[in-house]
């Protein structure tokens, strides 16, 4: 259903700071905009992004309809032991999509 | 494009400026104060990067970095962005931790005209720190009809 492109390093030395990069396909429809009938479109966004590292919330983020469609959204995070980073999408309409990445610390 | 369609979306185009109440610097300072609070945020240690000059609102790169050593003890807690003139004068509100690393938020945003852009940092000791970047925008996003 979601199309989903993560960007993360699949290894990375102990302690170093990675970048993760995460792309989702979504509308973010703003819920102001007239469709072509001329009503209004409801709102349907993400409202909320997660990243955990091997279970441990280390970001965060709440968006807005000021959020592009198809979100982008990068942050850091310093890879201390090798696990999976769990990227997960909530929003509107009940959406909720699942990434997972593994990144080996060596 | 069909006459009908034409029409239509004409209409949108010049009604949509009056119709949904934009925010406003006071709904900015608003939304900001409800950040934080009573404090008096500082200016420096939070980067701004936006483009001055964009073609199109409908994705304008955004990535806001603060200087922190991002330790267990001195690290930067959260990140928000405001806006003027979109409807809603939020843009996003991330949550970050020593776990970072490195105290950057990268995304991309829309924007309905041309306006100033606010970052706000809030570090580990309470303190706000802040930083602001002016945009031009040509075409704005939200303006045209969906297809």
């Amino acid at each position: 259903m979601s199309n989903i492109l993560v960007n993360a390093p699949k290894t990375a030395k102990r302690g170093e700071v990675v970048e993760i990069k995460a792309l989702i396909m979504h509308p973010m429809e703003t819920g102001f905009r007239p469709g072509p009938n001329g009503r209004i479109i409801p709102r349907n966004i993400i409202e909320r992004f997660t990243a955990t590292w091997n279970g441990a919330e280390i970001f965060a983020m709440e968006m807005s309809p000021a959020i592009a469609a198809n979100p982008f959204v990068s942050f850091f995070a310093r890879a201390n032991e090798s696990g999976t980073v769990v990227l997960r999408w909530t929003g509107d309409e009940g959406f909720a999509v699942e990434e997972r990445v593994a990144i080996a610390v060596e | 494009m069909d006459r009908r369609h034409f029409l239509v979306g004409t209409a949108a185009v010049i009604v949509l400026p009056l119709a949904p109440a934009s925010a406003t610097q006071e709904a900015m300072a608003e939304a900001i104060r409800k950040v934080v609070g009573t404090a008096t945020p500082t200016e420096g240690r939070v980067k701004l990067d936006v483009p001055p000059l964009v073609e199109n609102g409908n994705t304008v790169p955004l990535t806001v970095t603060v200087e922190s050593p991002m330790t267990a003890s001195d690290y930067v807690k959260a990140i928000h962005v405001f806006n003027e003139k979109n409807p809603q004068p939020n843009v996003l509100s991330a949550r970050l931790g020593p776990l970072n690393g490195k105290a950057v938020v990268g995304t991309r945003i829309k924007l309905g005209d041309s306006q100033r852009i606010v970052a706000i940092a809030e570090t580990s000791d309470g303190k706000f720190w802040i930083a602001g970047a002016d945009v031009i925008v040509t075409l704005a996003a939200c303006l045209e009809e969906s297809t």
